[in-house]
């Protein structure tokens, strides 16, 4: 299977995960992963380690796209609206924006838990996605 | 000492699908009239640029120059996206106060395609701007979307509340001779409008315009000279940018920094801009006469009215069906119409909110007057963390 971007997430028999950086000096997290130089303005920390980021979290907005996205999106035809949530993760404090799978912004809820899932893109390659907590 | 704005002119929004300099010279062609200088008195130019025109967007400064003659004049241009314009007046208002020149112009126009902004052309795999919409097909309402559906569950508001913002920015802008949209609407058709991003229907959305503004800016003892007693004043120019951790979901980014090293500065990144600029203006924000605050989307003017301080979190929608943000009203929000009325010419917009904030503050705005304006606040971000706040005073 295609990833639609490399090193961003990985999936493996535990589930899909993202991957973010961690400061082994400060211990900022971030995503998506960046090799050198912490975020955090007063860490002199120049390189970061990849991290796997919490694969639950909870629902901080969402929305949905009730018209197709231009490109570089290919959507899908007939083009099913896509339905995004920012989810606040568990533990590192960072709120991740994804696609969300099998659910429609009217089945959200602010404050609602969400599990990383993956999905594929309407062209073939995968990304992560979010998707009812098991 | 601050600096004045001598003149300000404006090319009326709209889709007019014409080439953006002309925008941007019919308004810098009225900044100079209203000013009374001579575009060959003018010492530095600044352009606001825009990145949909080609070439000529990228070094707006000089393409300013040459469609109005090559005169010798220092030339700067300057990208911020939203901020782009603020950026320019920035850029002018420093370098008259470091007495390194008397007479700026500073001129932001754009024309924009139909439809959804998409990143510019070309395949940029490392780009945020690109990538959010390949991977996610996450467009600029939809970041305005989530904004306020959290502002919903945070604190109870609701589609007619945002309806409310239109129906106030729609009354306003009839009334604005500059407005790409001059017709008053009702909160029943905003609510019957087509849903584009749940819960943010196309009335409650921003729409892309072309339009130009310009406004001329000198020093105080330029003013006096030319026998100017009571100018408009910047008093204050805020381009922060935000502190780590940003806790907020911003334009284009995937997510927010992390909170867990280090906790979330006191004031988010939008009440920072603000703040900065009414701690450079020496003013509070109950001394403001009227504001301008960048309603991409209806439910985003509540946020910044929030955000500027002209009520606690979660109060704007009080304040707003009291009728104090309306015209009449004790703090007018949005006088202009906003991008409600006039759609979002990028690198226009900040410099069309000072042309706003000026005739204001000049009591020359018409029909939309604001009573007693002495006091005028304009707020703006641009896309990738840059702040525009502008503080005027009579």
């Amino acid at each position: 299977m295609t990833f639609a971007i490399e090193g961003w997430f990985a999936v493996d028999e535990d589930g899909v995960f993202l991957l973010g950086a961690r400061c082994a000096a400060c211990g900022t997290v971030c995503f998506p992963p960046r090799a050198a130089l912490c975020p955090n303005p007063r860490c002199e920390e120049t390189s970061m380690e990849t991290v796997r980021l919490p694969r639950r979290g909870r629902v901080w907005s969402y929305t949905n796209a009730c018209y197709p996205p231009p490109a570089p999106y290919v959507a899908a035809e007939p083009y099913v609206p896509v339905t995004l949530a920012a989810v606040e993760l568990d533990e590192v404090g960072i709120v991740v924006l994804g696609q969300v799978k099998g659910l429609t912004a009217a089945e959200l809820e602010v404050g609602m838990e969400l599990e990383l899932t993956s999905g594929p893109l309407a062209d073939g390659p995968l990304v992560w996605m979010w998707g009812r907590a098991s | 000492m601050s600096v004045v704005v001598l003149g300000v002119g404006m090319h009326p929004w709209g889709k007019w699908g014409r080439p953006f300099l002309e925008y941007g010279v019919a308004a810098a062609r009225a900044a100079l009239r209203d000013a009374g200088v001579a575009w060959t008195d003018v010492e530095f130019v600044v352009g606001a640029d825009t990145i949909r025109n080609g070439y000529p967007g990228f070094i707006a400064g000089a393409s300013y120059a040459q469609a109005l003659g090559w005169s010798g004049a220092r030339v700067a241009s300057c990208y911020a996206a939203c901020a782009s314009g603020a950026q320019a007046v920035e850029i002018a208002r420093t370098r008259i106060l470091a007495g390194l020149c008397d007479v700026a112009l500073v001129v932001g126009a754009d024309s924009t395609p139909k439809g959804f902004f998409k990143p510019v052309g070309g395949e940029r795999p490392d780009d945020p701007d690109w990538q959010r919409f390949r991977l996610l097909g996450a467009t600029n309402p939809a970041y305005f979307a989530l904004y306020a559906r959290r502002r919903m569950a945070l604190y109870g508001s609701t589609p007619a509340d945002f309806a409310a913002v239109k129906v106030k920015n729609a009354l306003a802008g009839s009334l604005n001779p500059m407005a790409r949209y001059r017709r008053t609407v009702t909160a029943e058709e905003v609510l019957a409008s087509p849903m584009v991003a749940d819960p943010l229907r196309l009335m409650d959305i921003c729409a892309t315009s072309d339009g130009g503004a310009a406004v001329v800016l000198a020093s105080e003892a330029y003013a006096r000279r030319r026998g100017l007693s009571h100018p408009v004043r910047v008093a204050a120019v805020s381009t922060v940018t935000p502190t780590f951790p940003n806790t907020v979901l911003e334009l284009p980014n995937f997510a927010t920094d992390s909170c867990v090293a280090v906790p979330a500065p006191e004031r988010p990144f939008r009440a920072a801009i603000a703040h900065a600029a009414y701690e450079e203006a020496g003013i509070g924000p109950e001394e403001v006469s009227l504001a301008e605050v960048y309603d991409l989307s209806t439910a985003l003017e509540l946020d910044w009215m929030e955000d500027v301080g002209l009520c606690p979190p979660g109060e704007s929608t009080k304040l707003l069906h009291d009728g104090e943000t309306g015209l009449g009203g004790r703090i007018p929000v949005n006088p202009s119409g906003g991008l409600a009325s006039f759609g979002e010419a990028i690198p226009a917009q900040a410099i069309a909110q000072l042309c706003e904030l000026t005739l204001q503050l000049r009591g020359a705005a018409g029909p939309r007057q604001v009573a007693n304006a002495r006091v005028g606040l304009a707020a703006n971000q641009g896309l990738f963390g840059h702040g525009s706040a502008l503080i005027v005073t009579t």
